[in-house]
């Protein structure tokens, strides 16, 4: 298990302030947001036919099987992403420029911040048609897989052993093939890491865009989470619980017949050619594939084909001289320079001027001030999940039966999409007259919180056994065993999971600072809030506000927290 | 960039295949001008011989090597392949790396085709001529196991076959042996030899790059000794014992030792540059590089050197014999003892002096305050950290501080050794502190 956040692990020096630079690229991005919205705006329109959701439990298995399969399509596209954005910013100097750090902050920003732009935009490719909203939500769930895959790709990338890539030039392989023989299956073990941990996080996205509403449209797609939200507009508890249900059940099918296979399978991938220590990840269906001649028979002409296809010499002519020389010159450098800072201004100017049209500045630091309460809350609850499972996750993890049988459980809890829990919290609130600025605050964390868990669970399971036995010799005990034994030791894979913990606290505060239930909204005062509300109310200038603004909330959160964290635990604290 | 431009070939003998002349090879290094690692070099290969290239590391061989694999494009000079320049990785020339680089998620065999592939061999033909090349490398049955699954004997082998089975004309060893157990290796070459010597192997010459004296007189038919920094051609030998040669006779140790000799010389102008005499290193400040190597290290090698058999003096090779270790490990063992004054080294001999006898007799502290005299008077950098620390009122000094005096006339990352081994022997010596985490040196005593 790779404890390395490739957030973090992508980007060699370690700037901890965001320069100039990242300003442009962050201007770029939401001039690019604002365009969006503008050209959606006008063709925003409801949908001719709106398809009706039972809530019927036997519905549930089609619709499952239509949410999955938006998953999948979803995936789909984030691993052609993947490949392209990857290949492209290793391969050109000048395209990495702006790639790596566009992705930093396309990962800060919120994914229903996506949701929002982007549904009036598809919406109006197809006006009036369920297909653009199909879209709209496949690449909503798109956003929330495709950023860490990408960046675990170009670290790999950027890392390709120097002999393999050698060899490839001495065998005068081609571009193409060098990409399908040793880029492709070196990044394999990494990238089909990160896709599973996207995909289990997409599952509470997968759940939101079924079911939304952006100004006077209300989208409902087929699917569970269109069932649930139907559900809690009925106060319907029955049918949470079956949805429920059938949700575990689709994650479960997932881990064992498509990413448990992958991860076993990927295996043969990794590069130390030396046994490992530990028992390599074993999957059923794998094994029975592998040993099935059968199965073996229908994949083989899928394996040739894909040989095949990956064999295409492609035979480029080498440039000419004078093109090469003028390309790589510091005078294209400078008009490269020049575009791109051009176009930051030109974004920046429209964006400012898209939302200083409706916004006065008292506004913008009111929603400042907004984001520092959501901030607080991700803060405190980050260390409250820290508090309580750091030390279950060590104890957990010292005791390999336990791990064996937690571990799975805690992953699939983190991959359960725990908004469907929501409603019931908001029930307990409404029934105890509780405040929902205070008590809606956990929601944020309730699904993220098993990140820490298993992360920790799988540090203290890798802890040496030998410095353990060591320290118990020494008769190190107590607050000190803590303190100078295994707390370092659990500390790098702590940062991972804490990471991912309030990454993913962050983007559930927008919906989990308002919470509905039946005609009773829940509000609690944050930028969640705020844009969660914009959103509803199709009000896009506050959309590309609220999310400006928290996208510089998360930027500056992990530059300054997290990354010299990350820094500090992999300079001292790692056990290789 | 190597000059297309030329009309009329340099006059060449019919039986050259490989014409090097001038090569020069530079890398950007952190400041200044760039880092010159390989300076005029001369070199012809003509076909049916095995030559070698012998250095240290850092002589730049393995840049030459590069060079001619395609892998790397001289600054200048010309390289002509069959006549004509070479600009990339060439039909014609194999080669095998010292880690093997074996694709782990391929099968040996499909390790071994797809050398075949960007040739345009057909799958048929890629297959039988990848079995043949497999069973004449002797690891015909392994067809397809996974590299994971072999001894790293078996994985180079894999390395052999995945060369010879494009029949090249030319094959590059890159130190091939030099990442395997002694027994493996030498296996590995006499089947090497012998296959050469039946002209079993499809090939007319054969380049090896190695840094072990023994393997280059066992193989090769002529050997270029490489001196370092920049590197270049400082002798050329030939070998012209029959085969298959035998590693006890009087004659082969003689030739060994010729080459130790010639390595080791402190007369021979050309190997100035890399065997300091005492006045040069003084008057050179810090220009000097270090190599990091650990004092227990150095401790070792100089009891070893004051027990019997040899008794304050051994010969090069016969100690390297002994403690099991190669010219690459030897060599800069000998030459920090050397730098330190607590040895002599000259025509393949290394003498323990005064002060070396004195450190192998001392006890902890004798020899940490006899080090710190060492190393105070002959290792400039040292002397100047604990000077600058000195000098300054705080007693703390920024490791950028000499990092960046040394960049001035290193590259970055040989300037981070010589720290490295100034901070490990300084430290040892107690004659300064360093903190890694905030990369400072300091006068203080770690609380």
């Amino acid at each position: 298990m790779p404890a390395l956040h490739p957030m973090l692990a992508a980007r060699r020096p370690w700037r901890f302030i965001p320069s100039v630079w990242d300003a442009v690229i962050f201007a770029l991005l939401i001039g690019g947001f604002v365009l969006i919205a503008l050209g959606g705006r006008e063709t925003l329109q409801p949908l001719a036919h709106s398809p009706k959701i039972s809530l019927d439990p036997w519905a549930l298995p089609d619709y499952a099987l239509r949410t999955t399969l938006r998953m999948l399509a979803a995936m789909a596209c984030s691993v052609v992403f993947t490949f392209v954005y990857g290949a492209l910013a290793v391969k050109s100097r000048r395209a990495e420029m702006v790639l790596i750090p566009l992705l930093d902050i396309l990962q800060s920003v919120p994914v229903i911040g996506f949701l929002s732009f982007t549904t009036a935009f598809f919406l109006g490719l197809f006006p009036g048609q369920i297909l653009g909203a199909e879209f709209a939500s496949i690449f909503a769930i798109f956003t929330s897989q495709a950023w860490n895959m990408t960046f675990s790709f170009y670290q790999s990338l950027k890392t390709v052993p120097r002999d393999l890539s050698d060899v490839s030039d001495s065998l005068r392989l081609g571009a193409w093939r060098r990409f399908w023989v040793l880029e492709v299956p070196f990044a394999a073990p990494g990238l089909i890491w990160n896709a599973m941990m996207s995909m289990s996080g997409a599952w509470f996205f997968v759940v939101i865009c079924e079911f939304v509403t952006v100004g006077n449209v209300s989208i409902t797609l087929p699917g569970i989470g269109s069932y649930v939200g139907l559900a809690i507009e009925q106060k319907n508890l029955g049918a949470i619980g079956w949805a429920i249900v059938a949700m575990g059940l689709v994650i479960l099918a997932y881990d064992q017949l498509l990413f448990r296979p992958l991860v076993a399978w990927s295996e043969k991938f990794t590069v130390e050619l030396s046994a490992r220590q530990t028992a390599p990840p074993q999957s059923w269906l794998l094994n029975f594939v592998q040993r099935a001649q059968l199965a073996r028979r229908v994949w083989m002409p899928f394996a040739k084909m894909a040989g095949s296809v990956t064999r295409v010499h492609i035979l480029a002519p080498p440039p000419p001289r004078q093109f090469v020389r003028a390309w790589s010159s510091k005078w294209a450098d400078g008009v490269w320079f020049a575009l791109i800072a051009g176009f930051g201004l030109y974004a920046a100017w429209r964006a400012i001027a898209y939302i200083g049209g409706e916004v006065g500045p008292m506004e913008v630091l009111g929603v400042v001030g907004l984001g520092v309460l959501t901030l607080l809350r991700v803060l405190i609850l980050t260390v409250l999940a820290s508090v309580v499972w750091v030390p279950i996750g060590v104890m957990i993890g010292l005791r390999p039966k336990w791990t064996e049988a937690i571990q799975p459980i805690a992953q699939f809890m983190a991959a359960f999409p725990n908004n469907l829990f929501f409603p019931l919290a908001a029930v307990v609130i409404v029934r105890f007259h509780l405040a929902p600025d205070i008590w809606l605050s956990p929601l944020m964390i309730l699904g993220t919180q098993w990140y820490i868990l298993f992360n920790v669970i799988a540090g203290a399971a890798a802890f040496p056994n030998d410095l353990r036995e060591a320290s118990a010799s020494f008769g190190v005990r107590g607050w000190s065993w803590w303190r100078k034994v295994m707390l370092p030791g659990v500390f790098p894979h702590f940062v991972t999971g804490a990471i991912t913990a309030s990454g993913g606290a962050w983007n559930a505060s927008i919906v989990a600072e308002v919470v509905n239930w039946g005609h009773t909204h829940l509000v609690a005062h944050g930028l969640g809030a705020f844009i969660g509300d914009a959103t509803t109310r199709g009000d896009f200038p506050r959309v590309v506000l609220g999310v400006a603004v928290m996208s510089v909330f998360v930027v500056f959160f992990n530059r300054l927290l997290w990354r010299p964290l990350f820094g500090y635990a992999s300079r001292r604290l790692r056990m290789d | 960039m190597v000059d297309a431009t030329l009309d009329t070939p340099p006059a060449v003998e019919a039986d050259t295949l490989l014409h090097i002349q001038h090569v020069r090879q530079a890398y950007p290094k952190g400041s200044g001008a760039d880092l010159l690692v390989l300076d005029d070099i001369n070199l012809d290969l003509h076909s049916n011989e095995i030559l070698g290239l012998l250095g240290r590391s850092g002589s730049g061989k393995s840049s030459l090597l590069r060079i001619i694999a395609g892998l790397a494009r001289p600054v200048s000079g010309d390289v002509r392949w069959r006549g004509k320049p070479l600009t990339g990785p060439s039909d014609g020339i194999a080669m095998v790396f010292q880690s093997f680089a074996l694709f782990p998620w391929l099968t040996v065999l499909e390790n071994v085709e797809i050398g075949l592939e960007p040739l345009g061999v057909p799958a048929a033909e890629r297959r039988s001529r990848s079995i043949a090349a497999i069973d004449l490398i002797g690891l015909d049955g392994y067809e397809s196991a996974y590299p994971k699954e072999l001894s790293g004997g078996m994985r180079q082998r894999v390395g052999f076959a995945r060369a010879l089975v494009v029949h090249p004309e030319l094959l590059l060893m890159d130190e091939p042996f030099s990442a395997l157990d002694v027994l493996t290796a030498e296996t590995l070459r006499t089947d090497l030899v012998e296959l050469w010597h039946e002209k079993k192997l499809p090939l007319s010459s054969i380049l090896l790059v190695t840094h072990n004296i023994e393997e280059a007189v066992l193989m090769c038919d002529r050997i270029i000794i490489f001196a370092s920094n920049p590197g270049r051609i400082a002798h050329e030998i030939k070998i012209a014992l029959p085969h298959p040669r035998d590693r006890t006779t009087p004659v082969f140790r003689q030739v060994v030792d010729d080459i130790y000799g010639r390595m080791t010389n402190p007369l021979d102008p050309k190997l100035m540059a890399e065997q300091p005499t005492p006045d040069v290193a003084d008057s050179a400040g810090v220009r000097w590089g270090l190599d990091s190597i650990s004092t227990n290290l150095l401790a070792g090698f100089m009891e070893a050197l004051a027990r019997p058999p040899f008794n304050g003096r051994a010969d090069l090779p016969q100690l390297g014999e002994d403690l099991q270790m190669e010219i690459d490990e030897l060599f800069p063992i000998a030459e920090s003892l050397q730098l330190l004054r607590f040895a002599e080294v000259a025509h393949g001999d290394i003498q323990l002096n005064d002060a070396g006898r004195m450190f192998v007799e001392g006890e902890s502290d004798v020899r940490k305050r006899l080090f710190g005299q060492q190393l105070l008077a002959h290792v400039p950098i040292v002397a100047l950290i604990r000077r600058v620390l000195d000098e300054r009122p705080s007693h703390k000094a920024p490791y950028r501080r000499f990092s960046e005096e040394l960049e001035d006339v290193m590259s970055e990352e040989y300037a981070d050794d010589t720290l490295d081994a100034a901070i490990n022997w300084g430290r040892y010596a107690e004659l300064f502190a360093y903190d890694e985490q905030s990369q400072t040196f300091s006068l203080e005593d770690p609380e």
